[in-house]
């Protein structure tokens, strides 16, 4: 059982797509495996045989347990002796138990390769090479998907992968973001906390829980941002997906971040990385949980495209088909409850990011116009933020949730 | 700069260190009046005399043996066999007398003679005369060993060898003397220990030597017209070894073929792979692919000799390997 992710620690085979007897090639999808995360496809990583399966499926076997031999036609593998030749290899019981490490070569013919016998999920294989660009660009080689022989992390894997920034001077004050960092081509810059900070950060965690939330809420008109997305969804007509209110305020937080830069970061212990990449988490119900597949660069994208990506990501979030990369990396995260009739809610920090925006029920509700003296109807969204507070302070969440408010409520502005 | 076969820069290197220094004599089998089995002292018996191209008797041992007493004596033999093969009968005085004289004599005597001839397999030449010595001459300290691969090199290393204070092996091969090339006329002098990037590229480091430099050239054609970009090393010195060179190329690649005539076990290749991953570790993206002779004694079937000879199809897999590109 190979690690299909980072955190895995064991393995449910859903369904095996090759059977014993078939040919397979390296690259071969073997079976389904479902991890803590996801539904994912086990890869053949040599050439032969599948001579042996050894975990039924809808058996959850450890990370580094074989689960099946490939080899030459004709081999005979451990455990797993030809029923025909009548040697009388006794079958183990319980043949996912046995270690990886132990499995001991057969007498003749050279040994087939086991599947994924990985038997230490965390020991990464990596060429020298790769790790001393990696230990450089200080890059953690865990969280690196290689691509040589038996997943061995090489050159161009480290290479890909993204790099911190060159660290800030620490004798400078603690330098406050600004958006003109934004898109040197730097993802993202780590400034090391301030004692002031650490004192913050201390004195806060240990008031409430690991992560200080506090909490803030604002009521935005919408009515216009509700015409603009009429307006829009008859342009597209039947041609194109609809634009949702979500998609609009996934839009609308993005834009948002890009001008408070000091809400999009991430609390990482002794530095806060505060990120010029807009990467936006998106809370979706599944059916025993929750998982927030990301948008990436949402910042950069037009409403078209978060609408598209958002609805894919969903679906695939829904049937657990999500991969790692897909549902990490966020810098930020929407929570939307609207579909629930939930007026308002408060929201659960997705560490290490600092914040997170739960979307209420836009309902119409009256409110007073022309210098109090009237009632109208307006549709209106209620939208609390939380914020880690070793990160955001009141007022910096507060300019970032105003921010997100004048968008939404000037849906133009969002074209600045 | 003229255009000279292989044999004719060596029989040019001889020449001009033979007029340029009186000590300097050829000793051999026909290396006189049959001006040499592959004509590389062609003339030289009509231009020094007999006192000076001495042809020997077929005992290697002998004329060896002649050789080290010679330079004992102060003169600076050059001594040709017909091919390394036959000259395992005189490997005592080449491995016990010539290399160790200078250290045993406690520095008091040179050992500057000069011990040269074809090495390696040609074609359909079988088991006992197709072998590649260079990793049983260059294991001995004392010894210095030379394989150049073109003309050029050819003359320079000669020259080098003649003038050297200490015995020097030089590999030449049957299938080189023909080969062409521009060679520098008169003072043309490659220093040993100096090895040669004949081609340079990024990708992946091909080491070669003596006849695996056209093997290690094709397999960089091949390789260039997949797109990867091969640089070819060629040592042309095994002893002592260019250690700079080498480290130098594969900190640039990150890749490294190596590519020899001989056996695979306790081969040329084996060396370089130990200074490989000893030196530039940290820079290796892949484990070092060597391409040798297949480990049996050379077969005379032309197809089975073929398949167990070094080819560039060879090293172009071994490349693909280190570069992963058949996943």
């Amino acid at each position: 059982m190979e690690a299909l992710s980072p955190t895995m620690e064991e393995g449910r085979l859903v369904k095996w797509t090759k059977h014993e007897g078939d040919a397979v090639k390296s690259g071969d999808t073997l079976a389904e495996v479902e991890t803590d995360k996801a539904v994912m496809e086990l890869v053949a990583r040599a050439d032969g045989q599948l001579l042996k399966v050894m975990v039924p499926e809808g058996t959850t076997v450890p990370v580094g347990n074989i689960v099946a031999w490939i080899g030459k036609p004709g081999e005979k593998v451990d455990g797993a002796g030809s029923q025909e030749s009548g040697a009388g290899a006794p079958k183990p019981a319980v043949a996912a138990a046995a270690p990886a490490a132990k499995a001991p070569a057969p007498a003749p013919a050279p040994a087939p390769v086991p599947v994924a016998a990985v038997s230490d999920a965390t020991r990464v294989k990596a060429s020298p090479l790769a790790k001393r660009i990696a230990k450089e660009a200080g890059v953690d080689l865990k969280l690196v998907q290689g691509s040589g022989p038996g997943g061995r992390v090489i050159k161009r894997d480290v290479e890909g992968a993204p790099a911190p920034s060159p660290a800030a001077p620490v004798a400078a004050p603690a330098p406050r973001p600004t958006p003109d960092a934004r898109r040197t081509g730097v993802p993202y810059e780590d400034v090391p906390l301030t004692q002031i900070r650490k004192t913050i950060a201390k004195r806060l965690a240990a008031s409430i829980g690991p992560i200080p939330h506090f909490f803030l809420t604002t009521e935005i008109d919408m009515e216009r941002a509700a015409e603009a997305r009429e307006a829009l969804n008859k342009q597209l007509g039947e041609a194109g997906g609809k634009i949702s209110f979500n998609d609009i305020i996934i839009k609308a937080v993005a834009l948002a971040l890009v001008q408070h830069r000091a809400c999009n970061a991430w609390f990482q212990e002794d530095h806060i990385r505060y990120w010029n990449e807009v990467h936006i988490g998106m809370a979706v119900a599944i059916e025993d949980g929750l998982i927030t597949p990301v948008i990436r660069n949402a910042d950069l994208k037009n409403l078209r495209e978060i609408g598209a990506e958002s609805r894919e990501l969903a679906g695939r979030a829904r049937t657990r088909r999500l991969k790692p990369e897909e549902y990490t990396g966020a810098t930020f995260s929407v929570s939307n409850l609207g579909m629930f009739d939930i007026d308002q809610f408060t929201a659960v920090i997705n560490p290490p990011e600092a914040g997170i925006v739960a979307i209420g029920s836009i309902v119409p509700k009256p409110v007073p116009e022309g210098g109090g003296d009237r009632l109208v109807v307006r549709r209106r969204l209620r939208v609390t933020m939380s914020c880690d507070h070793r990160v955001i302070d009141g007022a910096t969440g507060a300019a970032f949730l105003r921010t997100l408010k004048q968008m939404l409520e000037n849906p133009l502005a969002m074209l600045l | 700069m003229a255009t000279l076969t292989y044999r004719d820069a060596l029989n040019q290197a001889l020449r001009e260190e033979m007029q340029r220094d009186p000590n300097v004599f050829l000793m051999g089998e026909e290396v006189g009046v049959y001006q040499g089995a592959y004509k590389v002292s062609r003339g030289l018996l009509e231009e020094f005399g007999p006192k000076r191209v001495v042809d020997t008797p077929i005992a290697e041992l002998g004329f060896a043996g002649i050789g080290v007493g010679a330079a004992m004596g102060g003169l600076r033999p050059v001594i040709e066999f017909m091919t390394w093969n036959f000259a395992v009968l005189a490997l005592d005085q080449i491995v016990n007398s010539a290399a160790k004289m200078l250290y045993m004599s406690g520095g008091q005597i040179n050992m500057p003679i000069v011990f040269r001839g074809p090495n390696g397999a040609a074609l359909q030449l079988s088991s006992q005369h197709s072998q590649a010595w260079e990793s049983w001459l260059a294991h001995i300290p004392g010894l210095k060993v030379v394989a150049p691969a073109t003309p050029a090199d050819a003359k320079g290393l000669l020259k080098s060898a003649i003038r050297d204070n200490n015995p020097v092996i030089v590999l030449e091969g049957e299938m080189l003397y023909n080969l062409k090339g521009d060679v520098p006329d008169g003072e043309h002098i490659v220093p040993i220990g100096r090895a040669d990037i004949k081609r340079a590229g990024t990708d992946v480091t091909l080491v070669c030597h003596s006849k695996t430099l056209a093997v290690a050239q094709k397999a960089a054609d091949q390789l260039a017209e997949q797109n990867v970009s091969a640089e070819v090393l060629d040592l042309r010195s095994i002893r002592p070894l260019d250690e700079a060179a080498i480290l130098e190329s594969v900190r640039k690649t990150n890749r490294a073929v190596v590519v020899e005539e001989g056996w695979p076990h306790a081969g040329i290749g084996a060396q370089i792979v130990d200074l490989i991953q000893r030196d530039a570790f940290d820079d290796l993206d892949a484990p070092v692919q060597r391409v040798t002779q297949a480990d049996v004694p050379m077969p005379y079937n032309k197809l089975l000799e073929r398949s167990a000879k070094a080819s560039p199809e060879k090293v172009v897999a071994a490349a693909r390997k280190v570069l992963y590109l058949d996943a």
